[in-house]
């Protein structure tokens, strides 16, 4: 017996292919819609997927989450979480409307600011939410608070500020220019609402960012070891704050959304968002102990979630039914995830 | 096979008396997905002896550890424990029949005091059904007076060290009266000192009738404590011995299947100007005035008891915990060191003394572990990682350093010891350092990869890159080391050369 025989039997390295996880997810999601399929023609004498008015429905429904959820997820793969999504929506809807309203409107918020492009509208709109970010994530980096105290402190406060901005007052009538980008355009005979286009768009650039750029390589070092992580020499604060201002940016921008679609700003809009943006990272795959997650899993768990919803109207199962077996569904697509990934650990 | 006779496969001493054993494990199988673990194994407990595991990383110890305590299922095999054959269901199932394992990573709750952590799930109560105080210290006192170990068991776990800490560890075990102790590489965070009290436990344990079971890769221990010792090789049982029967050279044989030329092969090579010059370092409370030179191609050791600030010193050179005194010259310039990255910058590199916590991201895969700590400086173009590129470069690198692997995406905590070990060397080569900085290079690896891992410290060195190595391991320091700096309670207490250093000499140093 030599030397060789040992280091040399194993030492062919190469690179073979997996099975990505989402697969897995996809299959959930197959299997779903199949069941409303299935009880579908038993209860209602109808078809739940041959139908294009409500397939576009359902995913114009979770865009705006899924929206955030896209930046959810990159923060919880730094095993941190973000529960100010859903005031940023709020924040940044009014102040993206106060901004696009017609001339016609008697009480407008800015009188002098009426008919503009409504170009300045969704700037100011994404940079509320870019600021909300950079503020929870200079908070998380510099004062070492956990992530889940400080974005909560943001989403209390935010909430406050879009009430504040109008004293409650919520803001109509707004430019068609700037409610152009809630509109639903046929492509193919198909109807695909905007929304839906920019959640794709996003979706698709996060997905390069974290997989292909130095950006996603650290993101998810941070979330696996972040002690590791400092000792190969990144700047653990300064990307998690980038993370967060992503994450903040695309909060922002679901509240423009949000405002185009609904021809106008309440300082209500997004409340518990954030949680559906949470599940739905969490339900594709996304770990909160964090350096796991991927964006291909956070759209098909979006996708997920707006199936069940629509899924359950079209059964005619009633609106509380229906929260008690979304959180059911919810807990049980983790557990079985986590179920499966003990396996493959161990294999 | 090598002609020694290693496939001998009954046991030493000729003790096979029928029930003459405490626990005796035969033909025992354990596959996963993929791999044989453990092949038709057996291992035969004597009462009041202290029996050792040896083998390589991956061989299979850890995984006929878990089995005999409960943690996993053998697939076939008969488990016979004081002559009755049993099936255990569980980890509390095993202690509760009597075998208890202290693990590697100490399983204690830190924010509980020591009384508590031993006694919880038993806790005494008082007649109201309240947890009694008094009497859990009572117990503990008690307890630890048996053992002859001073712990305070008021005190909260997380104040203790390493080793008051393993002294806990064993004294809950032998609260559950165990028969069968198992006791995985207790040593591995020990000062000589606490080996030595360690030891005395042991042997007390022994002398009551207890057996232990002791992995270890450090072969001077086998002959200090254990009588005697199995041998395990890629899942096979190789041999029983009594541990005065053989000579370290035998062991390492049946543990490796070949001859190990030489462990440490520090090569002469030219010794070069001053890279790194350290003058007056300070870290308040930690360490203070700590000057010392590196030269390019020269090996300094750095030796001293655990908890003598020498891996603190290290973190502080490469910007962990920047100083809060002193200055550090690289090349002849005075450098301001308040980051890794800025040392990075300057051409160091740091393998931490702990893989798991400081080292592996443990849910990635080997390639992205690989590459972390170059993407500060190359492979990205306007922020893309040119993957490709890298790819190949991690490949051949890995290669060099016969990282035993059939994939570079396989995730890294499916790896043993040394080859992780390997993997982040790979990651600090990949960055080209001219300082290299390693803190235990070798701690826990088997005698394969470490001597592969001397092998290669030394190439770098004739490469002309400084370095700088931190070990617990005598022969290693006193092999590998041009010269030695001994660090003792925060300072530094002297330099020894190559050639005047030994054992006694550091020691002297070390302990003052």
């Amino acid at each position: 017996m030599s030397t060789n025989e040992i280091a040399g039997s194993a030492n062919v390295i190469g690179s073979k292919k997996r099975l990505p996880p989402e697969v897995s997810i996809l299959g959930v999601l197959i299997g779903i819609a199949i069941v409303f399929e299935i009880l579908g023609w038993i209860f209602v004498g109808d078809s739940f997927l041959a139908n294009k008015q409500r397939l576009s429905i359902i995913i114009l429904q979770v865009s705006v989450i899924g929206i955030i959820a896209v930046g959810v997820t990159q923060v919880i793969i730094t095993a941190g979480v973000d529960l100010s999504s859903g005031s940023i929506v709020g924040l940044s809807a009014m102040v993206a409307a106060s901004l696009a309203q017609t001339s016609a409107n008697p009480r407008a918020v800015y009188p002098t600011l009426t008919d503009i492009s409504p170009i300045w509208a969704i700037l100011a709109g994404l940079g509320v939410g870019l600021l909300a970010g950079i503020v929870n994530g200079s908070l998380i980096a510099r004062t070492k608070i956990p992530p889940f105290i400080a974005t909560l402190g943001m989403m209390v406060s935010a909430r406050g500020l879009a009430k504040w901005y109008t004293l409650g007052q919520p803001v109509a009538l707004l430019d068609d220019s700037f409610t152009w980008f809630g509109k639903s355009f046929n492509i193919f005979g198909f109807p695909l609402p905007l929304p839906v286009i920019v959640f794709l768009l996003v979706a698709v650039i996060c997905h390069i960012a974290l997989t292909y750029t130095r950006y996603g390589k650290f993101t998810y070092a941070i979330g696996a070891n972040p002690q590791a992580a400092r000792v190969s020499g990144i700047n653990i604060g300064g990307h998690l704050i980038k993370v967060y201002a992503v994450a903040g940016l695309l909060s922002g921008l679901a509240g423009v959304m949000t405002a185009a679609r609904a021809a106008s700003g309440q300082p209500g809009m997004g409340v518990a968002y954030e949680l559906d943006a949470i599940a739905a990272a969490v339900i594709g795959g996304t770990s909160l102990s964090g350096g796991v997650g991927r964006i291909t899993g956070t759209v098909i768990g979006t996708i997920i979630l707006g199936v069940l919803t629509s899924g359950f109207t079209f059964l005619k199962v009633g609106a509380y039914y229906q929260e008690i077996i979304k959180g059911i569904i919810i807990v049980s697509a983790v557990i079985i995830d986590q179920h499966r990934q003990n396996k493959r650990k161990k294999a | 096979m090598n002609g020694t006779g290693t496939m001998d496969a009954t046991p030493a001493g000729g003790a096979a008396m029928d029930g003459g054993y405490l626990l005796e494990v035969e033909n025992v199988r354990k596959e996963f997905p993929g791999v044989v673990a453990l092949d038709n194994v057996q291992l035969r407990l004597k009462r009041g002896s202290v029996h050792a595991l040896m083998g390589e990383n991956g061989a299979g110890k850890s995984t006929l550890m878990k089995i005999v305590a409960g943690i996993y299922t053998p697939d076939s095999g008969s488990f016979k424990l004081r002559g009755e054959d049993i099936k255990l269901r569980g980890p509390l199932d095993a202690l509760e029949h009597g075998i208890a394992m202290i693990h590697q990573e100490l399983n204690l709750m830190a924010p509980m005091t020591v009384a508590e952590n031993i006694w919880i799930r038993r806790e005494p109560l008082t007649r109201f059904g309240f947890v009694d105080h008094g009497e859990m210290r009572r117990k503990t006192a008690e307890l630890f007076k048996r053992l002859n170990i001073d712990i305070d068991p008021d005190v909260q776990v997380g104040t203790l060290t390493v080793a008051s800490r393993q002294m806990v560890e064993i004294a809950k075990a032998v609260s559950y009266e165990s028969d069968v102790l198992i006791m995985d590489e207790p040593t591995s965070a020990l000062t000589e000192r606490e080996v030595d009290h360690l030891f005395t436990i042991i042997r007390a344990l022994r002398g009551q009738g207890k057996g232990i079971i002791y992995i270890t890769h450090k072969m001077n221990e086998l002959f200090e404590i254990a009588d005697e010792f199995s041998v395990f090789r890629d899942g096979k049982y190789i041999a029983t011995k009594l541990s005065h029967e053989v000579t370290r050279d035998d062991i390492i044989r049946m543990m490796v299947g070949r001859e190990i030329t030489q462990m440490f092969p520090k090569e002469e090579v030219p010794i070069g100007a001053v890279v790194l010059s350290a003058k007056g370092l300070t870290l308040k409370g930690v360490f203070s005035d700590v000057s010392f030179d590196v030269r390019s191609g020269e090996i300094l050791g750095i030796a001293g008891l655990v908890g003598s600030g020498r891996s603190n010193i290290a973190e502080t050179v490469f910007g962990v915990t920047p100083a809060d005194a002193g200055t550090i010259e690289l090349f002849g310039k005075t450098v301001r060191i308040d980051s890794p990255s800025t040392a990075m910058r300057h051409g160091m590199a740091f393998l931490t003394e702990d893989r798991k916590e400081t080292g592996c991201f443990l849910l990635l895969d080997i390639q992205e572990n690989t590459q972390m700590a170059v993407l500060q400086s190359g492979y990205v173009k306007n922020g893309f990682v040119k993957q490709k590129h890298l790819s190949r470069d991690s490949v051949e690198i890995s290669q060099a350093l016969r990282v035993k692997t059939p994939d570079m995406a396989e995730p890294i905590i499916n790896l043993s010891g040394g080859n992780q070990q390997k993997v982040l060397i790979a990651r600090w080569l990949l960055t080209k350092p001219k300082i290299l900085i390693l803190d235990e290079p070798t701690r826990g690896i088997d005698v394969g990869a470490k001597a592969e891992i001397h092998r290669l410290i030394s190439k770098l060195a004739g490469q002309g890159v400084a370095v700088i190595m931190i070990s617990s391991e005598m022969p290693e320091v006193l092999g590998m080391s041009d010269r030695i700096m001994v660090v003792h309670e925060g300072r530094v207490t002297g330099f020894l050369d190559r050639a005047e250093a030994s054992q006694v000499k550091i020691m002297e140093l070390a302990s003052h």
